[in-house]
């Protein structure tokens, strides 16, 4: 595997297994240092699986996965340089965000107590009242100025802004942006929503039904792939395809999101380029590991 | 000091935006040589985007020899883009939002107001290539 300063993350193979059931197979990524990358893929596809393999919650079943060089589970020295948000963002109900600001400084070795107070002061949230009192938008913004405290070198965060409504979600991902450019960490997070993905995030990795269908750099990726528009029926060997994601017809029209590896002309199809969305869409509506005919 | 909007439906790539929208302010003279650009994380919060994607829009007019990173400080402008038709540029405006007002008068819509501007400035480009090639 590779060397600390050249992933931030990096799993080969990587596979758990609950029971007779694989919620994560055969999952390779490498992400570098400093992006800022989605894990995409429905309820069910191994995202959070695959989170709690890179924080050591869990052991690998097959496969491996490192953490800026090192074996994650069981590794208490490197837990203190991630940091990880769990999904529906957890606190201690009665606690308020003072008390766990004041935990995190006894819990962790490098923590920062005036960055978590100043960004909470900032946004105008009550440090002193119980976290339950809080909004579900305030708590996240709480479970978030913790894991910065921490001053983490990679941010793992599981599906952080699900339950908010789209105003909280704004402001969660403002909030996270700002951290990320003040702290210059890596950072994964799993999502189920689209929305805004292609500016906030830089790459990209969409699992589902425990394998990655595609992963890589946001720009390369949107470059890589075309809408194709044409008659239906016409023969599908166009230069410059290297794979049909996904074909849907509709009267006598074809729609093909294809993968290109080069330049597509073709005097019978109209060509388009795609969004973000389109493509991860794409790649979620085929089953995973279907051989696309081409 | 300027404020980035981004288009949500643009399918131009956030960086252009951020890119396109320095250099308008640079040739209405909204942004003069020496002035600061947004620092980094004021746009990655306001906006919630990636501040990769800053970095490259910065990186791309630095290029481009309009601004100036200095690490620790800022951005800075180095070159205006304001030629000398900026002086115009009032008078200019000024007859556009009388002939603004006139089409509002005539009951244009503002989506027929964009499409008239719009065909009136293909044509005219399409008759500038005509000329040429004769």
């Amino acid at each position: 595997m590779g060397t600390a300063l050249s992933t931030a993350l990096q799993t080969a193979g990587l596979g758990k297994r609950y029971g007779r059931t694989w919620a994560l197979r055969d999952c390779s990524l490498e992400l570098p240092p400093g992006r800022v990358a989605a894990l995409v893929g429905p309820n069910g596809a191994g995202k959070t699986t695959l989170l709690h393999l890179a924080i050591g919650l869990l052991r690998p079943d097959e496969g491996g996965v490192e953490v800026m060089g090192h074996k994650p589970f069981d590794n208490p020295h490197l837990l203190g340089q991630v940091g990880f948000v769990a999904q529906d963002t957890p606190l201690y109900p009665d606690f308020s965000a003072a008390e766990l600001i004041r935990m995190g400084a006894k819990l962790n070795r490098r923590w920062d107590t005036p960055l978590a107070t100043e960004r909470l002061t900032r946004l105008g949230i009550a440090q002193d009242r119980p976290v339950r009192k809080l909004s579900g938008g305030q708590r996240a913004q709480v479970a978030l100025a913790l894991a910065l405290a921490k001053r983490p070198r990679l941010l793992l965060l599981d599906e952080p802004v699900a339950s908010l409504d789209p105003l909280a979600r704004r402001e969660f991902m403002q909030a996270l942006m700002g951290g990320v450019t003040e702290e210059g960490m890596t950072v994964m997070f799993s999502s189920h929503l689209l929305d805004d993905l292609e500016r906030v995030c830089d790459y990209l990795i969409v699992l589902k039904e425990g394998n990655v269908r595609v992963k890589g750099d946001v720009e390369e990726l949107v470059a890589a792939h075309n809408l194709l528009i044409g008659r239906a029926g016409e023969p599908v060997a166009i230069p410059g395809v290297a794979e049909v994601v996904r074909e849907t017809h509709s009267g006598k029209q074809a729609s093909l999101l294809v993968r290109t590896e080069g330049p597509v002309e073709h005097p019978e199809w109209t060509v388009r380029d795609v969004t973000l969305e389109d493509l991860v869409l794409a790649y979620l509506s085929v089953p995973a590991r279907q051989e696309v005919a081409a | 000091m300027i404020e980035f909007h981004l288009d949500g439906h643009s399918k131009v790539a956030t960086y252009m935006q951020l890119v396109q929208q320095v250099k308008q302010s640079l040739r209405t003279g909204l942004l003069e040589p020496g002035d600061q650009l947004p620092k980094v994380r004021e746009v990655t919060e306001a906006l919630a985007i990636n501040p990769n994607t800053v970095l490259k829009a910065y990186r791309q007019l630095e290029i481009e020899g309009l601004v100036d990173g200095r690490p620790g400080v800022g951005t800075f402008v180095r070159r205006s883009l304001a030629g000398p038709t900026l002086a115009s540029h009032a008078a200019l405006r000024s007859r556009l939002n009388a002939w603004l007002r006139d089409a509002r008068e005539a009951g244009l819509e503002h989506e027929e107001i964009v499409a008239l501007v719009e065909i009136t400035l293909r044509q005219a480009k399409k008759q500038d290539i005509d000329l040429e090639a004769v």
